[in-house]
């Protein structure tokens, strides 16, 4: 009866296709008041004034406040942020002034009229301009804001927010082992996250002090707890309900327009408003992901087995640092790849600059250490005259040859999967140990490339999870998780895990789809590709408990031993004699004797999970665990480039990867290929173009670019299931990894397609043009 | 097209159903449908016309009802997500996981349905032509293509309800 590994469909299925399914933007109450912004029209600069009249003026206008109304500071990693901006902008597009009106055209009209003054300062616009001397600072104050954890070391008087360092080995030895020393540099863009769905809120206060958030978001625990800290709340005093999200990438784990949506509603005397953002808002004004400058020597012996490396990572955190840190500390502990490096040096600076600033995104940082590795491994294999496929299997990451991560973590079959296994799984999709460019016609060239990957979460070391499944009088049950579901299919995988556990149909199991932070247990944020792993552990100790008491009841009711029980079906049965038995539907409410005296009472089973063995990683060396399983993986994409116009089509791309056990396989694959589609924008077409004021010039669909139907190459996905032993039926993390490889590999075929290095996304024909002729026609 | 000045009581054909509302001069179409009629399967993702989430059909045709006035909706038949019942494409969307957030499908099935009912023979370039005006962030739009390609496949369109005046323009 088993429900892992079958293709059941997202519980909210029907739900999606007929238009019925709510977001959090699609319920609205009568007489809610509309937020608007007055952002930033200068990236960096002193506010002279804000002149708030004329706004007033507009009819319908209930509130017009400002930075100062409601001083505070935030930050998930450095309490650098006041949600409206305080004496000084740091951004092109940072909110200034907010207006609560009764519509939302007064509230954007009285919004547009709100006259800022500004005196500019200069500005800085990347990692390498922050670290000039004498540079412009992005925040005086460093020194002095609070940290909201302790592993951040902000350096006051720079432009650094953090600086994470991996120390493994001796650099000398390793680099006199070397015959062979590539280096490179690289950049990737700002970009943004683009989630169909924008950024909304609505926040009331009732007059007993209770705080009601209707949020679009990852984290409705996340909002609860850090709304408590900033406002000096009571935490049960906030209720968050947060329904299903229409796609998030990390863009909606941070705390966000919560903020401004509860001060707006403090400013109206609690009345519930609501805060929604524009696309260009949602471009312009709330975080994006973050921009990387990167440089990266790498040594080998001749038969190219790695000896030596020196990462140098400069991330472009924007104006305010929220959880920039992590990324770049995460590109630290995990820029070697899923490869065996004996020597390793990393500088990973994590830096302000006055562009719009960053969060979370999908892939977490990895796709930048991706990026740079895997092109310098490319350099490498053509320095060695090896092929890249042989290098890389040469070098892959293997538990039992005292192989350990940067961060000094020794390596298991557990902890890693097969990576060799993927690397010869991939290479029946798309060949690669063989010619990788080849002329098929005149002008046009076929070109594959490779990428490995790997991902560990970053999450905090006591990030928690839990579970509830409360029995229906049928015999079915509810199952309630802290888990969002952004579209990752997460709950329907939970289902089956459920379903699995209870050895019932899958349709016997019901999720409640919203959250709701009063009767939700807490998942600590729907990030990091590890719910199906932490909320699929709290359901199978919630499982657990309630099959206890099923037995314990049924133990009575059909007088053996509990030991001696087993369920299924919807019954629980002696084993000896499965004819024996008592119906779920009869005793999950109590069980009722025939002269109407009961025992028992209704089931409840709860469960619980909490990271396991994780630690901070330590300040000199980077040592230290911290994630649980890397789920290892291989991705290859195949161009067709035309060497006349320096156009390409995606022919094909590839994906293997070790995710440990699948629970759903359609839904897994269509994750796995979103994050593909995603990395091919992300490397041939998007990021952030700014004007000589610091702004966003592509802040909008029609000139942000983003792939689109009829681009895609034919997709190829296959699973390797080498179980990781913590995890739920031995499942890893998969939801961002997709996307991780997929610049990289891009960029390794183009590359031999056009016979320019190609060491910076996005690569349009422009950019091979330009790189090919010098610019000139 | 009716002229309006400020606020006035307005009559659209909304899935087959009359429907009176009152509207100001500059509520767009798709603002209509989801703030005065409760219909929100069709999404605000740009309200600029370039992401598709705001499909509907206006007399069968797809039109992005954030570039759209209510008022010029007047006289014509509009059908959102809601007014499909067991149409084909929902379906195929289903059985192809055609979707994963779900925020765009909507949206997506409105066109990808108009294209089965105005070209039921669509070769790819068709396909393409039409529905590079829609964005999924989630999908790799293969899923969508299969679901697509499924329906075309068997021309059958049925089980359309509230399209009248199918007539190419």
């Amino acid at each position: 009866m088993t429900a892992i590994g079958k293709d059941v469909p997202r519980k909210e299925a029907l739900d999606k296709v007929t238009g019925a399914v709510k977001y959090n933007d699609d319920i609205n109450e009568p007489g809610l008041l509309h937020v608007k912004m007055a952002t930033s029209t200068c990236a960096h600069g002193i506010i002279k004034s804000i002149d708030v009249l004329s706004a007033w003026n507009v009819p319908g206008v209930r509130a017009v406040v400002t930075g100062d109304y409601l001083p505070v500071m935030t930050g998930s990693v450095i309490k650098d942020r006041p949600p409206i901006a305080i004496n000084k902008v740091r951004y092109y597009g940072e909110p200034v002034a907010i207006v609560v009106a009764d519509t939302e055209h007064e509230a954007q009209k009285a919004a547009n009229s709100i006259k800022i003054e500004y005196s500019p300062l200069p500005m800085v616009k990347s990692p390498k301009e922050a670290l000039v001397k004498g540079a412009p600072l992005v925040h005086e104050k460093l020194g002095e804001y609070k940290k909201a954890i302790d592993d951040v070391y902000p350096a006051a008087g720079t432009n650094v927010a953090d600086h994470s360092k991996i120390r493994k080995g001796d650099m000398d030895k390793g680099w006199s082992e070397c015959d062979v020393i590539v280096e490179g540099e690289y950049t990737m863009p700002k970009s943004d996250h683009i989630a169909m769905e924008t950024r909304n809120v609505r926040v009331k206060i009732d007059p007993d002090g209770k705080v009601y958030v209707s949020s679009s978001t990852q984290c409705p625990h996340g909002i609860k707890d850090t709304l408590a800290t900033v406002f000096s709340l009571n935490e049960g005093d906030i209720i968050v309900n947060a329904p299903l999200v229409g796609g998030a990438f990390g863009g909606k784990a941070p705390v966000n327009l919560e903020f401004i949506a509860y001060i707006a509603s403090r400013a109206v005397g609690g009345r519930q408003v609501k805060l929604a953002n524009t696309r260009e808002e949602d471009i312009a004004t709330s975080p994006t992901k973050i921009g990387l400058e990167a440089k990266v020597k790498l040594g080998a012996t001749r038969d190219g087995i790695l000896k030596a490396l020196e990462l140098k990572y400069f991330v472009d955190a924007g104006a305010y640092s929220d959880t920039a840190p992590r990324m770049a500390k995460t590109m630290a502990s995990n820029g070697t790849g899923p490869y065996n490096v004996e020597n390793v040096f990393c500088d990973a600076l994590c830096l302000y600059t006055n562009n719009p600033y960053s969060t979370s995104f999908r892939g977490f940082g990895n796709m930048g250490h991706t990026f740079c590795m895997e092109r310098t491994l490319d350099k490498l294999a053509v320095a060695l005259n090896m092929s890249p496929f042989d290098l890389r299997l040469k070098n892959a990451i293997s538990p039992g040859k005292g192989h350990t991560s940067a961060t000094q973590v020794k390596i298991t079959k557990s902890n890693t999967g097969d990576l060799a296994k993927c690397i010869y799984k991939i290479n029946e999709l798309i060949k690669l140990d063989d010619d990788l460019r080849v002329e098929v016609a005149k002008d046009k060239v076929i070109a594959r490339g490779m990428s490995c990957i790997w991902k560990t979460s970053a999450s905090n070391t006591d990030a928690i999870s839990g579970a509830i499944i409360v029995f229906n009088k049928d015999g079915s049950l509810n199952l309630i998780v802290g888990v969002m579901e952004i579209g990752s299919g997460v709950k329907t995988g939970l289902a089956q895990i459920l379903a699995d556990k209870m050895n019932m149909e899958v349709d016997q199991i019901h999720v409640q789809m919203p959250v709701n932070t009063e009767s939700s247990p807490k998942h600590w944020k729907t990030v990091a590709s590890m719910s199906t792993v932490m909320a699929g552990r709290a359901v199978l100790s919630a499982a657990d408990d309630a099959i206890r008491q099923i037995k314990d009841l049924g133990s009575i009711v059909l007088r053996v031993d509990p030991s001696q029980l087993e369920i299924g079906g919807g019954k629980v049965y002696m084993r000896s004699d499965p004819d024996n038995y008592v119906e779920f539907k009869d005793m999950v409410h109590g069980f009722k004797f025939r002269g109407g005296n009961s025992i028992g009472g209704q089931i409840i089973g709860k469960g619980t999970y909490i990271m396991e063995n994780l630690t901070i990683l330590d300040r000199e060396t980077g040592k230290g665990r911290m994630g649980p399983a890397w789920t290892v993986g291989v991705q290859a994409v195949e161009v067709e480039y035309n060497t006349k116009d320096h156009t390409y089509k995606l022919v094909k791309a590839a994906t293997v990867m070790d995710i440990g056990k699948i629970v759903n396989p359609k839904t897994a694959k269509g994750v796995v290929m979103g994050g593909m589609s995603m990395g091919l924008g992300l490397g041939s077409r998007e990021g952030f173009l700014y004007g000589s004021n610091g702004g966003i010039l592509n802040d909008s669909l029609r000139t942000y670019k983003v792939m689109r139907f009829g681009e895609q190459p034919d997709y190829m996905v296959e699973f390797i299931e080498t179980p990781a032993e913590d995890g739920p039926y031995g499942a890893r993390g998969l939801g961002e990894h997709g996307i991780l490889g997929m610049p990289a590999a891009l960029a390794n075929a183009l590359t031999r397609a056009t016979g320019v290095e190609l060491d910076q996304v996005p690569i349009d024909a422009e950019l091979i043009w330009q790189l090919k002729t010098g610019g000139y026609v | 097209m009716m002229q309006l000045c400020g606020t006035d009581t307005i009559e659209l054909e909304v899935n087959g159903e009359k429907r009176k509302v009152t509207v100001r001069a500059a509520d767009t179409l798709l603002h209509t449908l989801r703030e005065k009629l409760g219909l929100t399967g069709a999404k605000p993702g740009c309200e600029n016309g370039d992401c598709g989430a705001c499909t509907v059909l206006l007399d069968g045709w797809p039109i992005k009802s954030c570039l759209m006035l209510a008022a010029e909706a007047v006289g014509h038949s509009i059908t959102t997500i809601e007014g499909l019942k067991n149409a084909p494409m929902q379906k195929a969307f289903f059985e192809n996981w055609g979707f994963q957030c779900g925020f765009c499908t909507s949206g997506f099935i409105m066109t990808c349905h108009a294209l089965a009912t105005i070209h039921p023979g669509a070769d790819d370039d068709t396909m393409a032509d039409w529905l590079q005006s829609n964005i999924c962030r989630c999908t790799s739009y293969e899923e969508i293509q299969n679901a697509v390609k499924q329906v075309l496949g068997k021309g059958d369109s049925s089980g359309v309800q509230g399209v009248v005046s199918m007539k190419e323009k």
